[in-house]
């Protein structure tokens, strides 16, 4: 994958979805012995440059669904497609890889690396790519934070941040890798109404740069209502939350 | 190739900003195993110099590996005849080659004191006697192949000897009658350790050459008759037989020829005399070692639970299974081996302590530099730690779960 020009990649997912979930389920035994269904049967379809809102209450499966969606986990049935490749087939390193790679991860703790500046943060992911990413690191990071409005807190330490710079830092990280997905885990959740507001502008704008698709789980309608297509989880169906939006769409699916 | 270049790369540098942050935790779980690998060190530096001392005071009671001693002696109570004995020894070094020979019997001779007559136990010996048996001159000078030929005979005393006299400057040439024996008169030369003798109890050295010019013919059929011969190890056996059978030979059926090794070596029927002492030192050193990387496993535990969130953040990043446990695996041998390089410099500085080395070296001449094995231990060791400390954290670093970490 690393090498291939962005340019080209592009030209391929005209033709394949980013992401594809098919029938995915996710059960766990519980210690007496039932089983517990977490996710059931879950379709969705997410393109390049899309930009997908979950909502659900707690226990409904969000944290289960972001691992799949974050090649963190594997269902129990059904299949998850990134792109052409069949998630269940690649190897753990090739997964963590494409993670590394493909997609960007942004949390409502921001959950930056205590003791290390901003810019290390940043740097953080490229410490894991090769070629041109790894070793220009430094330069890639600065870039990066230059974008999300940061470039006078380089070296600040992540304490000495307001909420609202710290999710800016986590955006430049989940960023700087150049992601064709990003996954935000009520981004807003820790920030107030109106700071909320201007990182969800930040990673809004970051993201429709890159061309990448968002994926944001949250329980803010605010937040909810800036992405183009919205959905429901509740008790592991995900279903699309406005009815208006029709069930026979091609790129969305909820089955029970 | 390019992936494992970078890998190897991003792993340090994450294991040097780990070190950085965590100064205070990480030097703190180091102390135990930097004073671990100084001990360790230490122990095994010392235990060289101890070794070399016990190796060299059994060089200087029987020689260096491998001494024969050759005694010769008379069945009938004859008198020997000496001079046909020492021309068979001649010619039978020269015939096998032998580097270093010496005769090394003694004799009761007494010396006129100021105070008075004494007797002085009178070592007869050659040029070689020196080497073979690692004597130190500590004032003067050893004989030299030209001292046989000296009109007054060439003494070397012991410091017993040399303080009895008043302790004179050996550069004023003092001298000393020697009772009976026509009441020559010998030159102290040097001032050497004795081997056999009491060091409180005076005694001395001197050529055989030199001697049998002086002495009375009744005491020298006294003299006890003794060469000693150092030889390679390996035909130790072999030169035993053929020096037997040659110089026998050669001085008639009523001498007996008797030829033993007598350096340490061959006492303990081929097994180390000196395994014991190697044993306690390395039992002391591994106990050492043990105790500083139990402190280490349990303090890289106790963190690694705490940077579980960090280790899941780094996860979602892109960090593989195979970099994590690499990460954490490096951090803990990179600690270790700078800990284990300051502790290997504090033992140099211990066991390169003149008053260390006086204590625990007690007289060794060849004192042996700082062992590179000893170094050589301590780092290996250290980084044997830092691996074993590392694994037990490593894998539970690799078996985070990922956003259960992050999230909660």
């Amino acid at each position: 994958m690393h090498g291939v020009p962005r340019r080209h990649r592009r030209v391929r997912r005209l033709t394949v979805p980013l992401l594809s979930l098919k029938g995915v389920t996710r059960s766990v035994r519980l210690p007496d012995a039932s089983i517990l269904d977490i996710l059931k049967g879950v379709d969705l379809q997410v393109d390049v440059g899309d930009h997908v809102s979950i909502v659900g209450r707690s226990g409904s499966g969000k944290t289960t669904l972001l691992n799949m969606l974050g090649l963190l986990d594997s269902p129990t049935s059904g299949t998850i497609h990134f792109e052409d490749r069949l998630v269940s087939k690649l190897s753990s390193g090739a997964r963590d890889r494409a993670r590394g790679a493909d997609i960007g991860f942004i949390f409502q703790q921001f959950n930056l690396l205590q003791g290390r500046t901003a810019l290390e943060n940043v740097m953080t992911p490229l410490l894991y790519a090769t070629g041109r990413q790894f070793w220009r690191r430094s330069s890639i990071a600065t870039e990066m934070l230059d974008r999300v409005g940061l470039a006078d807190r380089m070296s600040s330490m992540p304490e000495r941040l307001s909420g609202g710079e710290q999710q800016r830092v986590a955006i430049a990280r989940a960023l700087v890798r150049g992601p064709r997905l990003i996954l935000a885990d009520e981004p807003t959740g820790a920030l107030d109404i109106e700071t909320g507001a201007t990182v969800m502008r930040v990673l809004d704008d970051v993201a429709d740069e890159s061309g990448a698709a968002l994926i944001t789980i949250t329980h803010d309608a605010n937040v909810a209502a800036r992405a183009r297509r919205h959905y429901r989880l509740d008790h592991g169906v995900l279903s699309p939350l406005d009815a208006r939006t029709p069930l026979a769409a091609p790129t969305v699916g909820a089955v029970l | 190739m390019k992936r494992l270049l970078t890998g190897m790369v991003g792993a340090v540098v994450e294991a040097r900003a780990e070190l950085r942050i965590h100064r205070m935790r990480v030097l703190l779980s180091l102390v135990g195993v930097g004073v671990a690998v100084a001990a360790l060190t230490s122990v095994v530096g010392l235990g060289a110099i101890a070794q070399q001392s016990t190796v060299e005071s059994f060089e200087r009671s029987g020689g260096r590996p491998a001494t024969l001693s050759a005694q010769v002696y008379s069945e009938t109570g004859q008198p020997i005849a000496t001079d046909a004995v020492a021309a068979a020894v001649d010619v039978a070094v020269e015939r096998y080659g032998i580097g270093h020979s010496s005769s090394s019997g003694s004799i009761q001779q007494r010396v006129q004191f100021a105070d008075g007559v004494s007797g002085v136990n009178l070592q007869l010996v050659g040029v070689d006697y020196a080497t073979i048996h690692r004597l130190v001159v500590t004032d003067g000078a050893w004989f030299a192949d030209g001292d046989a030929d000296r009109l007054a005979p060439a003494l070397i005393v012991n410091e017993a000897f040399w303080q009895r006299l008043g302790s004179p400057d050996l550069r004023t040439h003092p001298t000393v009658r020697l009772a009976g024996a026509d009441g020559a008169t010998a030159v102290i030369i040097g001032i050497s350790t004795g081997v056999y003798s009491d060091p409180l109890d005076p005694a001395a050295f001197m050529l055989r050459e030199a001697h049998e010019r002086i002495a009375d013919p009744a005491q020298l059929a006294g003299a006890q008759l003794a060469w000693e011969f150092w030889v390679p190890e390996q035909s130790a056996e072999d030169l035993t037989m053929a020096l037997k059978r040659d110089i026998a030979g050669s001085v008639g059926t009523d001498v007996t020829v008797d030829i033993y090794r007598s350096d340490f070596a061959a006492f303990n029927d081929g097994e180390d005399p000196l395994l014991p002492i190697k044993l306690i030192v390395l039992g002391v050193a591994v106990l050492i070692l043990f105790l500083g990387a139990l402190s280490l496993v349990n303090i890289s535990l106790v963190t690694v639970r705490q940077r579980i969130r960090e280790i899941g953040i780094r996860r979602s990043f892109g960090a593989t299974a195979g970099r994590v446990f690499f990460a954490v695996m490096m951090e803990s041998v990179v600690g270790t081996i700078v800990a284990g390089a300051i502790g290997v410099f504090i033992a140099v500085l211990v066991v390169e302590n003149p008053q260390v080395q006086q204590l625990i070296a007690q007289g060794a001449t060849d004192l042996p530099p700082f062992p590179i094995e000893a170094a050589l231990i301590g780092l290996g060791a250290s980084a044997a730690v830092g691996a074993l400390a590392g694994l037990l954290p490593a894998i539970v670093a690799v078996r985070v779960r990922v956003i259960d970490a992050i999230r909660y």
